[in-house]
């Protein structure tokens, strides 16, 4: 899968969580970015991108991700 | 909805819950609406949304209230005001093993053990009793989930320092307490993460990360689990099945194959899972749900099947069969009509999806769950709670065969001319009176489950009924009806307000088996009767309108009130003159709760 791909369907995800169809995310967003995203939301979000992509997150990553950036590097290197 | 029926699929329910909920509430359907007080002892947003979900399927509109993280002793014994003003119609409980405050140590003493255990269920007891008696209403407590790890390895279970062994006693004494307490619920939640996998259950990543108590995944499962307690309480319960026969009772088509090779019985593997689904079909009559048939069949080869030596269930188990070529959802409409129940009363049992289909869209409200493989069907009916208990009334035990009795009556009644000599001819006694404890659990959960001849639709939890039992501001009478065909049990429910000489009636309703016998008019003079001892001099009515209780609009007409007003809803008023009354009834010979 590219990077692209991964971008499209992480884009995909999170229309769903937040109900939004206009969400762009790109590298650089952040839960200030949007709206809907609190610490609540948050574990759905995560939980909802694990069931996308068949993978799980490691604990320290769940509460150390800054950025979908970095959110999709761990994607990368799990798929 | 389809994908909040069971077995779901839990991820697209927590990721699509938003849209899923707008749909929801958006399809026009009248719900009730209930207030649900959740008192955690974890997180319970997330739980909180998706058993939205699932109860405004079940025809409930939730509004909640949630303590504040892990606030729930607290709450329950000295509430916010926010909880106070919020008068919940139903708490639920959350706690899980997180929340047991001590468990043994190994160098306890077992009478330091027992100590410890009285503590924590007695924090338990005065949360429970608090509530109940603030609030009056039902409540649901989970049970407590086995540990994540043992200790002492298989010791753990049965040393008296295990904290397995320590949760299943402190489980054994809430059901203790359930057993005794009317409106009091176990979750059970032991069960459910057993059969989820308490392995994923558990998995400590949600409790240290978001402070959940069970895996984010069986968020809906538990939700589901939960919400059908609370469907039950409010009288959403299915009443009757509706069973296809080839492939979904037998293996094979009796038409096609022959009685003699369809699969039924110890024969062969296929055959014993037919056998195993049978009995647990069977089982239902006990729980007081009614059995029909509803297959594509010649009746005689239908009826074939149903006496093939080795099946578990006869033909007399059912108390409608309809086998015919007519299309499903006719067939079904009429099992509902001749039962006098509705429609979406009734769960479809088929293994073929088409029919299926066609039911489930010409009859609202019908489900008919997916019937996949033999070896599912139990699960699959099992887990899907249409039939969830709440309360069990002797009544339940007896449904099928009043309910047989009624159909012997209905083909009594072509014989006779006049529909007078047909109702004496039925030797029916009544006993009439005042409400007695034995009948109070049958007395609400009638008040829960009459739609049709119903005209205010007031439903009542246990509590509320103890509480207008208790209080002498009220006229209460329970109807019982008996006749030559059998016993038909509690059918009728009324109850009256006093205010000065003017009696208001809160409720009156009647279970439609009993329909056309006059039943309601010997309620009636018994009420008379009733408010002439007691210096009422006027009776006034109230119909409220719903979809479903026509029939009884113009009850109170019947009764020979007068309208005194009606609004735009259809909403109307009734009086009448406890003076000028005459007895109505002359066909049911009525006695008082010291004859019976």
């Amino acid at each position: 899968m590219t990077e692209e791909e991964i971008y499209e369907r992480l884009n995909e995800v999170f229309r769903d969580v937040f109900d939004d169809d206009s969400i762009e995310v790109d590298d650089l967003t952040t839960a200030d970015d949007i709206d809907d995203w609190d610490s609540l939301e948050h574990i759905n979000l995560i939980a909802a991108v694990e069931d996308e992509f068949g993978i799980k997150f490691k604990m320290g990553e769940v509460s150390t991700m800054k950025d979908v950036g970095e959110m999709v590097e761990i994607i990368m290197s799990r798929i | 909805m389809k994908e909040l029926e069971y077995p779901f699929d839990s991820a697209f329910i927590m990721k699509k819950r938003k849209s899923i909920k707008r749909t929801l509430l958006s399809d026009g359907t009248k719900r009730l609406k209930k207030k649900i007080a959740v008192l955690g002892g974890s997180t319970t947003n997330d739980i909180v949304s998706i058993m939205e979900l699932f109860l405004l399927d079940a025809g409930i509109e939730p509004e909640f209230y949630q303590s504040e993280y892990a606030q729930y002793w607290q709450d329950a014994m000295f509430p916010s005001e926010e909880l106070a003003g919020f008068a919940p119609d139903i708490v639920f409980i959350h706690t899980t093993n997180r929340n047991i405050t001590e468990f043994p140590q190994m160098t306890d003493s077992p009478e330091a053990v027992n100590a410890m255990l009285d503590k924590e269920f007695d924090r338990y007891k005065q949360m429970w009793q608090a509530l109940s008696s603030r609030f009056s209403c039902p409540i649901i407590q989970n049970n407590f989930e086995m540990p994540l790890f043992r200790l002492m390895g298989n010791k753990d279970c049965s040393d008296y320092r295990g904290r397995e062994n320590f949760i299943n006693r402190l489980n054994t004494r809430f059901y203790e307490y359930s057993a005794n307490n009317g409106s009091f619920y176990i979750n059970d939640i032991n069960y459910i993460s057993a059969s989820y996998g308490l392995k994923e259950w558990s998995n400590p990543l949600f409790w240290n990360m978001y402070k959940y108590a069970l895996c984010f995944e069986a968020i809906p499962e538990f939700a589901f689990n939960t919400a059908n307690i609370i469907k039950s309480v409010f009288g959403k319960n299915k009443k009757a099945l509706a069973l296809d026969l080839d492939n979904t009772l037998w293996g094979g088509v009796v038409g096609d194959d022959g009685v003699e090779h369809i699969q039924i019985g110890q024969e062969t593997g296929v055959a014993q899972s037919y056998y195993e689904f049978q009995n647990y079909i069977k089982a239902h009559k006990d729980l007081g749900i009614l059995l029909t048939v509803c297959s594509k069949n010649d009746e005689e080869n239908a009826l074939a099947g149903l006496k093939h030596p080795e099946g578990v269930l006869k033909p007399e188990d059912f108390i409608i069969i309809k086998a015919n070529w007519e299309n499903k959802d006719r067939n079904i409409a009429e099992t509902a009509n001749e039962l006098s129940i509705l429609p979406e009363s009734i769960v479809f049992v088929d293994d073929n999806p088409a029919e299926r289909e066609i039911v489930k869209a010409q009859l609202a409200g019908v489900k008919a769950p997916v019937m996949d493989g033999v070896e599912n069907y139990i699960q699959t009916l099992d887990r899907s709670g249409f039939f969830e208990v709440t309360t069990f009334s002797e009544d339940d035990l007896k449904r099928n065969e009043m309910y047989k009795a009624n159909v012997q009556r209905a083909s009594n009644l072509a014989s006779f001319e006049n529909y007078s000599d047909y109702l004496l001819s039925l030797e029916m006694n009544a006993v009439i009176d005042d409400f007695i404890p034995m009948y109070i659990q049958r007395i609400t959960q009638l008040s829960n489950k009459s739609n049709q001849f119903n005209v205010t639709t007031k439903r009542y939890t246990p509590a509320e009924m103890e509480a207008v039992f208790a209080s002498s501001d009220y006229i209460r009478l329970y109807g019982k009806l008996t006749d030559k065909f059998g016993d038909n049990g509690v059918v009728s429910v009324v109850i009256g307000k006093k205010d000065g000489t003017v009696l208001n009636m809160d409720l009156w309703l009647m279970s439609c088996r009993v329909l056309k016998r006059d039943m309601e008019f010997a309620m009636l003079d018994t009420l008379v009767q009733k408010c002439r001892e007691q210096g009422i001099e006027t009776i006034k009515g109230y119909y409220y309108p719903t979809a479903k209780n026509n029939m009884v609009r113009e009850l109170y007409k019947t009764f020979g009130f007068d309208k005194i007003s009606e609004d735009e809803n259809g909403n109307t008023v009734w009086q009448m003159t406890v003076a000028d009354y005459e007895n109505k009834n002359h066909v049911i010979t009525v006695h008082p709760n010291s004859e019976q």
